[in-house]
């Protein structure tokens, strides 16, 4: 190995009782694929363990939260603060809101059909289908 | 800084020295500029990405302050250096940050021990320089207040969670303590210039703050199942421009590429 060699991506596979050196430089085909830990350092896989959260931002007063994205977090009082600099750097808001994501219900794609479609020919639900009489005040 | 500055006599009354308000303004820039530096050090390092950000912004808060804190220094001097002349081409013996602020990063858990420690204190700080008489002085201070708030509260929250954490995670954030502790008592060093200033409401006498600053850090110590380290040693000089060895390194890397292309603009 050179020098310069030890600061490319290395890893060392045993094949029989010779030990080889291979590294990306030579593209996929030069990775190792068997003999390879696949799953995360025990380190990588304790942070993945955070829990993901849902944040919801009020940008002013009078206005309601909105869904703005999710983050990673330890817990609630680290997902706010987390919120805080990852949503509202550029003063998007005034209140924040998480929750976890395990605790949000969503309907379902399969659903749609059932769900949403037939709405689609109820013009009488929405409130200009209706003309207003002559006469009336206050509407 | 000219080694033929005036001498700190205090004066009750007298409008002070610009050079002596200058000094004042450059130890506290400094602070700011060297921790911006060392927590900047994380992004892309820390343990989880919404981490890199939370600590990429205390970053920048820092460095804001020592911007302004740096332009202000430069405009009390003669020579009217610039807040990058001063950042960037002063050598090591000229900078005045406590030493605390440049020592190595260490691990996450020695990370969030100094900025605890530091955060608080520049919050205690900054909350009294609002009234300085010293109107810029009193302006940076009002707007860097609520910053370090935050960071404080950063620090608060990682070292009650670590030191009452696993068995590991407790042993590192104690050990974190442990060897920072005996750059703490720097912070609270008054000298004549600091105590001439504070005799006319300029500056903030650092041994006045000990008390507050330390009793808020038993508070969290005690919360996170951590004991206050007990030390005799003290590292002191660096508001003498006096550092420590780490501190050549983290200048090179900082001043390396202005100093290869004086002038070089984005």
């Amino acid at each position: 190995m050179t020098e310069r060699d030890d600061r490319v991506l290395t890893s060392e596979v045993v094949t029989g009782t010779t030990p080889r050196q291979l590294n990306a430089e030579g593209g996929h085909g030069a990775v190792p694929m068997e003999g390879v830990p696949a799953e995360q350092s025990p380190l990588r896989a304790a942070a993945r363990d955070w829990p993901l959260w849902e944040v919801f931002v009020r940008a002013k007063r009078g206005l309601s939260h909105v869904h703005v994205g999710s983050l990673h977090a330890p817990d609630a009082t680290m997902a706010v603060r987390n919120a805080r600099d990852l949503y509202t750097r550029r003063q998007e808001g005034v209140s924040i809101w998480v929750m976890p994501a395990e605790h949000i219900t969503a309907s379902s794609p399969d659903e749609k059909d059932a769900f949403f479609d037939p709405a689609a020919d109820k013009i009488y639900r929405h409130p200009t289908f209706y003309s207003v009489p002559d006469g009336v005040e206050h509407l | 800084m000219s080694p033929t500055a005036p001498a700190h006599v205090p004066e009750s009354g007298a409008t002070p020295a610009r050079a002596d308000v200058s000094r004042y303004a450059l130890r506290l820039g400094d602070d700011a500029l060297i921790s911006a530096q060392r927590m900047g050090e994380w992004i892309a390092a820390a343990p989880q990405l919404e981490e890199d950000v939370a600590l990429g912004n205390i970053a920048l808060d820092l460095l804001g302050q020592a911007r302004a804190l740096l332009s202000y220094a430069g405009q009390l001097e003669e020579q009217g250096q610039d807040e990058d002349d001063l950042a960037y081409f002063r050598d090591e013996r000229d900078f005045l940050n406590a030493q605390i602020f440049e020592l190595g990063n260490g691990d996450f858990g020695f990370t969030m021990a100094r900025l605890l420690v530091t955060a608080t204190y520049q919050h205690a700080l900054y909350d009294r320089l609002q009234r300085s008489a010293d109107e810029p002085l009193a302006a940076i201070a009002g707007k860097a207040v609520k910053e370090v708030d935050y960071h404080r509260d950063h620090a608060t929250q990682w070292t009650l969670r670590l030191g009452d954490g696993t068995d590991e995670s407790h042993r590192r954030m104690q050990q974190g303590f442990d060897d920072l502790w005996p750059y703490v008592s720097e912070l609270f060093e008054s000298d004549d210039l600091a105590t001439g200033l504070a005799s006319r409401g300029v500056a903030v006498d650092p041994s006045s703050l000990e008390e507050q600053v330390l009793g808020y850090v038993d508070e969290v110590l005690a919360e996170a199942t951590l004991a206050r380290p007990e030390t005799v040693l003290r590292h002191t000089g660096g508001r003498r421009g006096i550092h420590s060895e780490q501190f050549g390194y983290l200048l090179a890397e900082m001043q390396h590429l202005a100093r290869s292309h004086p002038g070089a603009r984005w």
